[in-house]
């Protein structure tokens, strides 16, 4: 067999994790009902009224966001760790840096892509304009990732501890914070009639900073819990 | 002669340091908090704009002022443990993590205090305020990581990356959290400007002074509690007086 490539590797990876999870369609569509539910549940505890709906829109759909993504974080490792897949792919001649990069991308196509998605559906609940839509779409679309990536650490950390779901997001909700604020910012600067652009480049920058950090970080994490 | 700098690094050699210095830091700590207090409470003029209720400062500056070193050296003793392998730096670094996460906690209290009577609100969503909350949170997280995991050695290096990658995110939070804040609403009531009494800096740097000698005595007894407890069955420890009675 050939040597893989390293984006060869990183397909693999993609391609496993996202086949492993077809065959257990349920895993997905919870988080997705949670994120749904989540927002929908705003409107019933703060009253109807259209105007403050329509303020609050974008940071109730991005703190449901956060919390969506916490609840699908412990799922990240844990099944590679029990079936001992884990410990095979870090004996692997390969950089698990680059394999721990291709399941946060598999996590996130997973986790962070359909609530992209919905989120113009749950938009229109709160009665959104289409151009705040339009807004928050992208923030998602930039912010999300992040949030697997940032969750990438905080999950290898907590890799096979007891209560693991819920320390993983006392661990990581603090460090997502700047994406919460400027992705929320961003669908408010909109509303107010201002540019969203200094919101949506800062979270470019999150991406970027995350993307080049955050695997490697990981893959050390992975390698403390796996000792 | 060639110094062993290392001679110190070791567990064993450091507990015996650390219970000779501890009154060292103990004692000046007691008598600048004793000192500090009462220039601030009784020699230190009142203040004109804010009258009597500034006085929470000679407590409030320190503690928001250590609670914010102190998570620095707390990510650095975490870094060298990770790094060199150390373990004596992994003990400092869990040792300063509820102190860190006391003065979090004081500076969030007294802040309260200070709050009511000024800005008429126990809580506002002020930069600083809102980052000082975050920060015991990041310290709230590091404990919790610790506590959960049992195997000391993980724990040790779990943590430290934890505290390392929060370290990082420290300086991007407090400006995320600024930039928030000056997009919601105007500033808030600021500090007064105005240059500050004499007595009411002397009051307030002996209280800081203070406060930074209770935090390392406080850290060096501890330490020595988690010493004894990571080496219980090493020979040394059992050879030690105080163990043996």
């Amino acid at each position: 067999m050939s040597r893989l490539s390293v984006f060869g590797l990183l397909g693999l990876v993609i391609r496993r994790d996202l086949l492993l999870a077809m065959r257990r369609r349920a895993d997905v569509l919870t988080t997705l009902i949670f994120f749904v539910m989540v927002v929908s549940l705003f409107p019933l505890g703060v009253g109807p009224e259209p105007d403050m709906l329509r303020k609050m829109a974008g940071g109730v759909l991005w703190v449901a966001a956060l919390l969506a993504s916490m609840l699908s974080l412990p799922r990240m490792f844990s099944a590679d760790h029990i079936d001992g897949t884990l410990e095979q792919m870090m004996l692997a001649p390969q950089s698990l840096t680059m394999m721990v990069l291709g399941k946060i991308v598999a996590h996130w196509m997973l986790s962070g892509l359909p609530l992209v998605l919905i989120a113009p559906v749950l938009g229109l609940q709160f009665d959104m304009p289409a151009d705040a839509i339009g807004v928050l779409m992208l923030a998602l679309l930039l912010g999300t990732p992040v949030l697997s990536m940032i969750g990438a650490v905080g999950a290898a950390l907590t890799l096979g501890l007891r209560g693991g779901g819920v320390l993983v997001s006392l661990l990581v909700l603090p460090l997502t914070i700047p994406v919460l604020i400027f992705g929320a910012g961003a669908v408010e600067a909109v509303s107010g009639g201002m540019d969203a652009a200094s919101n949506l480049s800062l979270l470019g920058a999150f991406l970027l900073f995350a993307l080049v950090f955050s695997p490697f970080v990981a893959a050390q994490a992975l390698r403390i819990s796996m000792e | 002669m060639a110094i062993n700098w290392f001679k110190y690094s070791a567990p064993s050699t450091f507990y015996g340091l650390a219970g000779k210095l501890i009154p060292w830091f103990a004692w000046p700590a007691g008598l600048l908090f004793v000192a500090g207090l009462y220039i601030g409470f009784f020699v230190a003029p009142t203040d004109a704009i804010q009258s009597e209720a500034y006085r929470i400062i000679f407590i409030h500056v320190p503690a928001s002022i250590l609670s914010m070193f102190l998570y620095l050296i707390l990510a650095g003793y975490a870094a060298l443990g990770l790094i060199f392998k150390t373990r004596l730096s992994s003990m400092m670094a869990s040792a300063l993590a509820p102190t860190g996460a006391l003065f979090a906690f004081i500076s969030l209290w007294t802040g309260a205090l200070w709050g009511k009577p000024m800005w008429g609100a126990w809580w506002v969503w002020d930069a600083r305020l809102t980052s000082e909350l975050i920060l015991l949170f990041l310290y709230l997280g590091f404990i919790a990581l610790q506590a959960s995991i049992e195997d000391p050695r993980r724990a040790d290096k779990a943590s430290a990356l934890l505290a390392i990658v929060g370290s990082v995110n420290v300086p991007i939070i407090y400006y995320s959290v600024q930039w928030w804040n000056t997009l919601h609403q105007g500033a808030t009531i600021k500090m007064t400007g105005t240059s500050m009494h004499v007595a009411m800096q002397q009051g307030m740097f002996m209280v800081l002074a203070a406060c930074w000698l209770y935090a390392i005595a406080v850290a060096l007894t501890r330490v020595r509690s988690i010493i004894l407890e990571r080496e219980a069955n090493t020979q040394w420890v059992k050879e030690l007086q105080e163990v043996k009675q």
